[in-house]
């Protein structure tokens, strides 16, 4: 049976979660309490050194990275696509999506960082840093999808885009008080996720290990 | 042709400077000079709207995202190959490429650096710079340890190693890290420096490089 290491409030877990959920895939959930400091543990160092969750594992395999994850999975077990298979223009869409959350949201206000810049330059360029790298992502994702976006981001059906979009959305505004208004294509298809069954089942609250 | 629009300095253009090189396409280089602000000149946002570089066009078609770019050009001139065909291999080559693209090179890109510089002086930056940078390379260093071989994950090229040259490149160049204790690393930046594909993908080597 698939392991995911997974910790309840990482949104890079909730995108493995939102995509397993999406095919159907049963998976043991193993907590990784990144708040009592669990991801440093000998035994998950070494499935992960650099202590990130989420981390697959499949038998002999273990990918760590949610991206890498999410590619694994889209090859492993090709059922409900998550990349449209016909369209080289709408898959390198859904990559570019993709990566502008994963490379340039996420890894600027993972707590780990911001705590760094609070510590060094204070709590108000703290939220200055959240706040410009977070605005600048999400212009360019509306941007980038506001020709293409439908009742999800790149057309009628949900892809890799949704998948590292809906979490996104839902994470930053939760932790960061985000005026999502600036970015009405976005906050209309975040109405659309609100109503996936998917995207609510792999939620931080419905996790074993949210907290009561 | 082809047209990639580029910055001599950029990893991300670096990347896919060496992936078109490798695949043996010639394209046309049109420079956008990131220290100046180039990206947001109406020129470059007509073409591009996120104003990202590099960008890929291939006729009416703009993809920007390096490892977008990548997998686009991969599905449409497939040889030679960026990925090899065993699944775990690959999976191991997603890991690398999202090593460096989500956990280095968004935190020593061009405006954080300069933002750290601006704020506590070049001394804090290079610390920075090299934490970072330092904590990724420890990760490479295990998760390609049982799968080099001449290269990143084999003898042969893959895009693991579009990723490691650039980084590495940086690394030593730019923020003269101690490579001593990435040996792993150290050997397959010394392999990439005899490859023409990567020589002339090598930032001195562009046509924006600066002359002195």
């Amino acid at each position: 049976m698939l392991v995911l290491y997974s910790y309840w409030q990482s949104s890079c877990s909730w995108r493995v979660r939102f995509a397993l959920k999406l095919k159907g895939l049963i998976y043991e959930y193993k907590a990784v309490d990144l708040s009592k400091g669990e991801q440093f543990s000998p035994e998950f160092e070494e499935l992960n050194p650099l202590h990130f969750v989420p981390v697959l594992v499949d038998g002999d395999v273990v990918v760590s990275d949610s991206y890498a994850i999410l590619l694994y999975l889209e090859e492993k077990y090709p059922q409900r696509a998550l990349l449209p298979a016909a369209d080289p223009q709408q898959r390198a869409l859904n990559l570019q999506a993709a990566s502008i959350i994963s490379s340039s949201m996420q890894p600027l206000h993972m707590l780990s960082l911001l705590k760094y810049i609070e510590d060094k330059f204070g709590p108000d360029e703290r939220l200055l840093w959240v706040q410009t790298h977070i605005e600048k992502g999400f212009l360019a994702l509306e941007k980038l999808l506001i020709d293409f976006a439908a009742k999800y981001a790149t057309g009628e059906d949900v892809y890799m885009a949704d998948v590292f979009l809906a979490p996104q959305i839902a994470v930053v505004t939760m932790r960061f008080n985000i005026d999502m208004s600036k970015f009405p294509t976005l906050l209309r298809i975040y109405e659309s996720y609100k109503g996936l069954p998917e995207f609510l089942a792999s939620s931080p609250e419905r996790q074993p290990d949210a907290a009561r | 042709m082809l047209k990639l629009y580029s910055y001599w300095r950029s990893s991300c253009s670096h990347r896919v400077r060496i992936g078109l090189n490798l695949k043996g396409l010639e394209y046309e280089y049109k420079a956008v000079n990131l220290v100046k602000g180039e990206q947001f000149s109406p020129d470059f946002l007509k073409i591009n709207p996120i104003g990202y570089v590099p960008a890929l066009v291939d006729g009416d078609f703009v993809v920007s995202d390096s490892f977008a770019i990548l997998m686009y050009l991969e599905e449409k001139y497939p040889q030679p190959p960026l990925l090899p065909s065993d699944l775990k291999r690959k999976a191991i080559n997603y890991q690398a490429a999202n090593i460096v693209s989500s956990s280095i090179q968004p935190l020593q890109n061009l405006a954080v650096v300069k933002y750290i510089e601006e704020k506590a002086g070049a001394d804090e930056r290079d610390i920075w710079a090299k934490t970072h940078i330092g904590k990724g390379f420890a990760a490479l260093e295990k998760l390609l340890k049982d799968y080099a071989g001449k290269y990143a994950t084999g003898d042969e090229v893959f895009l693991a190693d579009l990723y490691l040259a650039p980084q590495l490149y940086a690394a030593v160049n730019r923020f003269n890290l101690d490579m001593t204790q990435f040996p792993l690393l150290l050997r397959l930046h010394e392999a990439y420096s005899k490859l023409p594909a990567f020589q002339n993908a090598a930032p001195e080597k562009q046509p924006d490089a600066p002359s002195s």
